[in-house]
């Protein structure tokens, strides 16, 4: 059974946001690791980059798919997972922790507000399942 | 259940389902300007016999000719034992198979060519082929344009030295896509791009051949370097006989190529009138995840079993549909069996041999040929296997001329270069003896005797 922490949000789009002081981490949901199975390459927005809500700033690469990750908040990218680069895996086994996959200064961390609440993007996945 | 997919019936209750009278109405989107209308020049078809005893007619017409003809393909000896061998049933795909980990021959074969062009281009990686060269050069561009994430424009620069169908080629894929090609113009003394010229500032890529259309080796270090100083990446457009011989593109200039593509037809692919050929394409590590098509890994089973396994197709389009590294993407399989094994036969040695011979052949025939005083050179600078010659007549005229003696000339560059209407571009490959080459230069100073006057 697929985790969904209370204290983050989520795009239907499978993405995590948790605001942490002034920075969001933004990473995939257990249940979009466990769907694409094992990841072996995470392309990465460049530190720096300025990016609006909705924009694909990524790609996860598993064995059987390739899928964009969409930026869920407008900011500018400050760090990414250098980690992912030679352990993708972290992203099957850890992905609300040690697989994140990039930080953003927010333009505006209220707008964290407008994304879904846990209890709303499990029912989306229960959707999907069905 | 018919085999016949489809009746008449059939096809009025499909487009009745979908609310169309027509199968023709399926095509209204597109403008009557872009339609190719009826083929109403196109005779009515024939029975087998027809069809037999008129094919016999027309290779009656073909004259057994002693061609000289390079500019893209290259007349080389292929050893029976190629054709022999990929004409077996087990290898007569022309597709790498869709069931690919059952067919652990034809992943091993593709493994093998793999390694084999990468180690002949000094490459990391080489991917399992694409369709021919100039839409390599074309799936390059984009390539390049996608992997280099330092400069953000999507200006590519192309050396003005390269074949100009490939150029032509590249428009057509790319021109739709947002990406400025600028052609910079070629030295009119070496026919080559000069370094001291290039200004590779906000380029996403620099591309550039070698031996260059015209059979010059210009100085691809210089030009990677100062790519490279611009944050370009360099794609090198290459002939593979040549590699065996010259400086590999993983080689040039402090760093190496990025991006290595060329045509493989002069690996065991007969002329046969333009194709089907092969592209390759070769790159470094840091970007395969870039580069288009399908690569062959080797791995191990459950049972540590060495077996062969398709990577990346992950960005492939069955996979990632419009946002897939290349959407023309093939593999071009019987003729990479061919390139193969032709590869095996020859070995470093033999491909060595090849190319030297090649050379040679090309110096014999300039030395007869500038032996004649109205001939003369005319790029400065070394050559392959090809060089350009410069007349006192149009060289169409003098190949025609050269054909009444069962012999192509050359090429006539004025097809592609009006300004280069005197000139002939000619290949020597190690299929042509000393005799060949002296009754080739005899036929030319004959033609320009009967076109002069």
């Amino acid at each position: 059974m697929a985790e969904f922490p209370t204290e983050l949000k989520y795009l239907a789009t499978h993405e995590w946001a948790k605001l942490d002081g002034d920075i969001v981490v933004v990473g995939i949901s257990d249940h979009a690791q466990d769907a694409l199975g094992d990841v072996v390459y995470v392309e990465l927005p460049e530190v720096g980059a300025s990016v609006a809500a909705g924009d694909e700033v990524a790609v996860v690469e598993s064995v059987k798919a390739a899928s964009d990750i969409y930026a869920p908040i407008a900011g500018s990218v400050v760090a990414v997972n250098e980690a992912l680069e030679d352990s993708p895996e972290l992203v099957n086994e850890s992905p609300y922790e040690e697989g994140w996959f990039f930080k953003i200064t927010p333009a505006d961390s209220a707008a964290l507000d407008g994304l879904l609440s846990a209890a709303a993007y499990q029912a989306v996945c229960d959707d999907e399942d069905h | 259940m018919p085999f016949i997919p489809h009746t008449l019936e059939d096809e009025r209750k499909m487009l009745a389902s979908i609310g169309v009278d027509t199968i023709e109405d399926l095509f209204d989107e597109i403008p009557s300007a872009l339609r190719a209308g009826e083929l109403n020049q196109t005779p009515e078809g024939l029975s087998e016999m027809q069809l037999m005893r008129l094919m016999t007619e027309r290779a009656a017409l073909d004259r057994v000719q002693l061609s000289f003809l390079g500019a893209g393909a290259y007349e080389h000896h292929i050893p029976a034992a190629v054709w022999d061998l990929v004409s077996r049933g087990e290898f007569m795909t022309a597709y790498t198979p869709y069931q690919a980990e059952a067919s652990q021959g034809t992943l091993q074969l593709i493994y093998e060519y793999q390694t084999m062009m990468s180690r002949l281009m000094q490459m990391d990686v080489a991917n399992a082929s694409v369709y021919d060269g100039a839409s390599a050069m074309a799936e390059a561009i984009l390539m390049a344009v996608r992997a280099n994430k330092k400069v953000k424009s999507r200006r590519v620069l192309v050396a003005g030295d390269i074949h100009p169908r490939y150029i032509k080629a590249c428009h057509t894929i790319v021109g739709n896509q947002g990406i400025e090609l600028e052609i910079l113009p070629f030295d009119p003394e070496t026919g080559c791009l000069d370094p001291a010229r290039l200004a590779a500032d906000e380029a996403v890529a620099l591309v550039v051949s070698y031996p260059n259309f015209f059979g010059g080796l210009c100085d691809v270090n210089a030009l990677t370097d100062l790519a490279h100083a611009a944050a370009a990446l360099v794609i090198g457009v290459v002939n593979p006989t040549a590699m065996a011989l010259l400086q590999p593109p993983g080689s040039w200039g402090e760093t190496g190529a990025d991006i290595v593509v060329g045509e493989g037809q002069p690996l065991g692919i007969p002329l046969a009138s333009g194709g089907p050929y092969l592209g390759f394409m070769c790159c470094r590590q840091s970007i395969v995840r870039q580069m288009p098509g399908r690569i062959i890994g080797r791995t191990s089973d459950l049972d540590d079993k060495e077996g062969f396994a398709l990577t990346l197709q992950a960005r492939e389009q069955h996979i990632r549909r419009g946002k897939a590294t290349s959407n023309i993407c093939t593999n071009q399989g019987l003729l990479v069996t061919a390139a193969s094994i032709y590869l095996s036969l020859m070995g470093d040695k033999g491909l060595r041999s090849v190319a030297v011979q090649c050379h040679e052949g090309l110096q014999t025939l300039l030395a007869k040929a500038l032996a004649l005083p109205q001939v003369s050179q005319r790029f400065t600078g070394p050559a392959f296997h090809e060089a350009v010659i410069e007349l006192p007549v149009k060289a169409a005229d003098l190949l025609s001329a050269m054909l009444q003696d069962g012999i192509i000339g050359g090429y006539d560059l004025g097809e592609v270069n009006v300004s280069l209407d005197h000139c002939l571009l000619v290949n020597v490959t190690e299929t042509k003896t000393v005799e060949d080459i002296e009754v080739w230069a005899r036929s030319l100073a004959a033609a320009l005797e009967d076109t002069s006057c």
